[in-house]
């Protein structure tokens, strides 16, 4: 019963973060990366401002409430000056931007608040407990359990008793015909992302009696608001509600059976609810056919210039590092890895339009394959370069067979509740996978040992399998998949089975991962539970959105850009988080389409 | 295919950049590279690194070693130890370090001694605190300073055994030093009070605990006496659920590491009181070794030394020690002087030596109660716990780490 009340208290707090983020994505479809940051601020600001005013009600709730506000008005800030800009940009390409202020936002805070967690005071008012059947239960948890109704009762008041809310509601089922029918889009979404932020912003302030505020509360959070905001139907307030729910009750009671269960429950829930229910519990298919993506631009041959330009870049590649240091041969293998691993993410998620958000789990299997066979047979580095493939192609038949089915944002979110499925495997299953200790002792082969060896046999199986996935593109499979992508009813009415070419490509996909996986994990000697962990995976995404979705070579060039930047800035300022996130809204601004989608532009307007 | 531009020009920025590895005379500086996760646990290391900097211009300031001044490069992993694998190449190869130090989290401990094992360079562990560093997975190359999880978990059964308790809960996150700790308690309690039982056992993972439900769990279980090991947030939150659910009214709370400024300083006037833990009593402690240290730190930083000052401060002096001993930076010579090696501590106790035959070395703890003064926890009733009581005998550690 008590604990029930717990659960009730921790879905209260989820709800009012995912509220937030489920009207931002109803209305501007973006993925807003950054709304773990936002909370976080909202948690930050109030802090500041309780301790500063005079203590008693006024000076708490004032500073929560004014708090949310100032939240609500960085939130408008980030629209106006950041996401407007790129709203025209492919599908997805906004997580990038986002993801970039979180990088921001993390380094401002250390900035401002220092690095050690502060406790704010308590509530006033509501500082003791009562005592229900017996057992002593906080009024602050009491209050917060009353809070979410409220506040779903409040926005469902705003969203249909007010003229605003109803243009949001048509907003988010039908985007293109609100803007015919002469509502100002612009303001509409501002208004909609205040909103969102200032309820982020709350979510964080009303933390303050609860919780300490610390610098690693904007992922904590953020994984989990997504996910209760897909398994209630993305756009749904109820739906968020009943996730919420669920997860807190699931979570209060699941860990007097399972003690370890809070690390991967919510993702377990995530995967049984997608699969049941492709759109989650409350959410609907979207309406109408033509609200739903505009078709891509079919992909140019390359002009002889850009071949040229690649020969050039590939000779590069094999001549000069006999000529550099140990160091330089270290980097370089990396980045022909990530080459390779970027371009396996755009395998699916170009030419098969499937985003994945769960893309490290095969490079990860790929490394943890080679290391097992290392670790519990011995195996040389070539029957563990072997088995990579064969691991993470494993993975790809069983969960892409889940995957493929869905579509968009659903598909991606189910990509990433099986990649943390994966990783809580590796992290919990000690006595196979050594936990998050990892596995050690993964050396080359002999005759791979001297780095510049191993450099060029990464080199020919990267470059190799990279080239082998482009071809498949420009191959009859790949203009399927592109037909399945682009009018999925057209091409099974002329006999295409799109499911199974799309379950084919997430294959591929998933081997050529798995392929680069292995490579990294000879180059680095170890393997750990971090390389299928969600920051990889959204390296992943970085890498290709940076490049350019839309162009074959986008995740190439993508790669190159975002491991020598992350390389060189992580080795040369302290701060290079905040350069990093810099870099990368700047490039998002001045490249929208990606820095390869700019250039074929560039060159197009030259013709 | 189209390739644009920018994949060459950052080619060819990368090629400038890392083509040509620093070239250093023989007389020049000693360089140390010490790599860490300071963007990830700047509560830890941001007073890591004062100290840090502090102790290399003491020692400079003193005439360096042997005239040579040292210098140190910092690289942040950010936590992850893939990206601390690269910096250990780059550290070794271009900035031509004589050895490594550093590491917070476990994995990127063994992960950098794993390297240095590889490429026979010297690793000087100076945070990880997993028993596998220098146990199960110790190697010839690695040496680490602070107190394992292992000994802390010792010091703390000694408290616990005294204890009238005999139904016992555990708290502790859910990875592998929150598990060996468990373990560890669970076994060694045992072992010194065999009837004692533990009747319920909570994991929540990292940084997310869900407090309110993981102190009712534990309360429904009615222990006598709770193990905590949950730190920074975890501890915060864990601590504040448990103060208003009444979880440590009349039971005993034996808890690892919280008696830390860095895990103690946060929790403000809800510090729990009576707690047995393992710390360091900064303000009390007033060696003649430790006040210099304070004093001059709080005059260069004008706040009090954490522990992870201690820590800093206590790596660079056992590295001097070893230059000094060593008289070069020859690998070989660097090993041969660490085994065995003693050095002074900033605690200003009695000397710390590393073991030759397991390279942990013997630097304690503080183990003592945790109490209220002036609207902040404090650590009272304190005593230093040597670390060389707290380790297995010779034989059993014969046998935890691989010979030969």
């Amino acid at each position: 019963m008590v604990q029930g009340l717990s659960g009730l208290a921790s879905a209260s707090s989820l709800f009012l973060v995912a509220s937030g983020l489920t009207v931002i994505f109803g209305v501007t479809r973006i993925v807003n990366f950054a709304h773990g940051s936002l909370y976080m601020m909202g948690a930050y600001l109030s802090w500041t401002l309780v301790t500063a005013l005079p203590r008693g009600h006024l000076g708490f709730w004032g500073g929560v409430l004014v708090a949310a506000l100032i939240v609500g008005v960085i939130g408008v800030l980030i629209e106006v000056l950041l996401l407007r800009r790129i709203y025209k940009a492919p599908e997805l390409f906004q997580l990038l931007g986002t993801f970039g202020v979180v990088l921001i936002v993390q380094d401002v805070a250390l900035m401002i608040w220092g690095p050690q967690d502060l406790l704010g005071p308590r509530a006033p008012g509501l500082r003791g407990a009562v005592e229900i059947l017996g057992v002593r239960f906080p009024l602050y948890e009491l209050f917060l359990i009353a809070v979410g109704p409220v506040v779903l009762g409040l926005l469902w008041l705003l969203f249909h008793r007010t003229r605003w809310g109803t243009t949001v509601r048509a907003a988010t089922a039908d985007r293109e015909m609100v803007g015919a029918l002469g509502v100002n889009q612009r303001m509409l979404f501002t208004t909609v992302f205040f909103l969102g932020s200032v309820l982020a912003g709350l979510g964080g302030a009303l933390q303050l009696p609860r919780e300490s505020v610390n610098l690693q509360m904007d992922l904590a959070i953020i994984a989990e608001a997504f996910v209760v905001v897909v398994i209630g139907g993305l756009g749904s307030l109820p739906g968020a509600f009943l996730a919420a729910l669920l997860l807190g009750q699931l979570q209060a009671f699941g860990i007097l059976i399972f003690p370890k269960i809070t690390l991967v429950l919510a993702f377990l829930v995530m995967a049984v609810v997608l699969v049941v229910r492709p759109h989650g519990l409350l959410g609907r298919p979207p309406a109408s056919a033509h609200a739903a993506h505009v078709v891509e631009p079919p992909y140019p041959p390359a002009t002889p210039l850009a071949r040229n330009l690649g020969f050039a870049a590939l000779a590069l590649a094999v001549l000069v590092p006999p000529f550099m240091g140990e160091f330089a041969l270290i980097v370089f293998t990396e980045i022909a890895i990530m080459v390779l691993f970027a371009a396996s993410l755009h395998f699916i998620m170009g030419p098969g339009g499937m985003a994945s958000f769960g893309h490290a789990a095969y490079f990860g299997l790929g490394a943890y394959g080679a290391a097992l066979l290392a670790k519990h047979f011995a195996a040389p580095m070539e029957l563990g370069l072997f088995a990579a493939p064969l691991m993470a192609g494993f993975a790809g038949v069983v969960f892409g067979w889940f995957c493929v089915r869905l579509s968009g944002v659903y598909a991606a979110m189910l990509t990433l509740a099986f990649a943390q499925i994966a990783w809580s495997t590796a992290f919990q299953w000690v006595e196979i996978t050594g936990g998050d200790n990892g596995i050690l002792g993964v050396w080359p082969s002999a005759w791979a040992q001297p780095k510049l060896v191993y450099y060029y046999m990464a080199l020919v199986l990267c470059v190799g399998v990279t080239l082998l996935l482009r071809r498949a593109i420009f191959a009859p499979f790949g203009y399927a998949l592109r037909a399945g992508r682009d009018s999925p009813l057209r091409a099974e009415a002329i006999g295409m089975d799109g499911f199974r070419i799309r379950w084919v490509a997430f294959i591929l996909a998933a081997i050529a991962a798995g392929i680069a996986g292995g490579l990294f994990a000879y180059a680095k000697g170890s393997v750990f539970p971090t390389y299928m962990a969600i920051p990889r995976s959204v390296d992943a995404l970085l890498m290709v959105l940076l490049g350019g979705v839309q162009t074959v070579s986008g995740p190439i060039v993508g790669a190159l850009a975002y491991t020598w930047i992350h390389e060189q800035l992580m080795r040369s300022f302290d701060l290079w988080r905040l350069f990093l996130g810099s870099v990368i809204v700047a490039l998002v601004l001045f490249f929208p389409q990606g820095l390869v989608g700019a250039a074929q532009r560039l060159t197009e307007r030259r013709k | 295919m189209t390739i644009a531009l920018p994949r060459r020009a950052a080619l060819l920025g990368a090629a400038a950049t890392l083509a040509a590895p620093a070239v250093h005379a023989q007389e020049g500086p000693i360089r140390i590279g010490e790599i860490n996760s300071y963007s990830a646990q700047p509560a830890f290391l941001t007073p890591y690194r004062n100290a840090w900097m502090m102790a290399q211009d003491e020692v400079n300031a003193a005439g360096g070693i042997n005239g040579r001044r040292i210098e140190t490069v910092f690289r942040d992993d950010g936590g992850r130890p893939e990206d601390a694998v690269r910096h250990a190449g780059e550290l070794v190869n271009n900035e031509r370090v004589a050895l490594l130090s550093g590491g917070f989290l476990s994995n990127v401990g063994l992960a950098v001694a794993d390297f240095a094992n590889q490429n026979r360079r010297l690793y000087v562990a100076s945070e990880p605190l997993t028993d596998a560093l220098v146990w199960a997975r110790g190697n010839r190359f690695t040496f680490r300073l602070r107190p394992s999880t292992y000994m802390q978990c010792a010091m703390l059964v000694e408290e616990a055994a005294k204890l009238p308790a005999r139904r016992w809960a555990t708290v502790a996150p859910n990875y592998e030093y929150g598990q060996s700790a468990v373990r560890w308690f669970k076994e060694l309690l045992t072992r010194a009070k065999p009837d004692v039982q533990f009747v319920a056992e909570q994991f929540p993972a990292l940084g997310r605990i869900d407090a309110g439900a993981t102190v009712q769990a534990l309360a429904g279980a009615n222990p006598e006496a709770i193990f905590n090991v949950t730190f920074g947030a975890d501890l915060t939150n864990f601590v504040r659920q448990g103060s208003t659910r009444g979880l440590f009214e009349r039971r005993s709370v034996v808890s690892l590491l919280t008696g830390e400024p860095e895990y103690l300083d946060p929790l403000g006037d809800e510090a729990p009181e009576g707690w047995i833990v393992t710390g360091y009593p900064w303000e009390e402690l007033n060696t003649e070794g430790h006040t210099r240290f304070r004093e001059n730190y709080r005059r260069r930083f004008n706040t009090h030394p954490r522990l992870g000052s201690v820590v800093a401060y206590d790596t660079v002096s056992a590295i001097v020690a070893m230059l000094r001993k060593s008289g070069g930076t020859g690998t070989d010579a660097m090993i041969e002087a660490m085994r065995g090696l003693t050095f002074p501590t900033a605690f200003g106790e009695a000397e710390v030596e590393f073991r030759a035959i397991d390279h942990q070395s013997t630097l304690g703890a503080y183990i003592g109660r945790t109490a209220l003064r002036r609207g902040r926890g404090v650590m009272v009733d304190w005593r230093y716990a040597d670390g060389r009581n707290y380790l297995p005998t010779d034989e059993v550690v014969r046998t935890l780490r691989p010979q030969g």
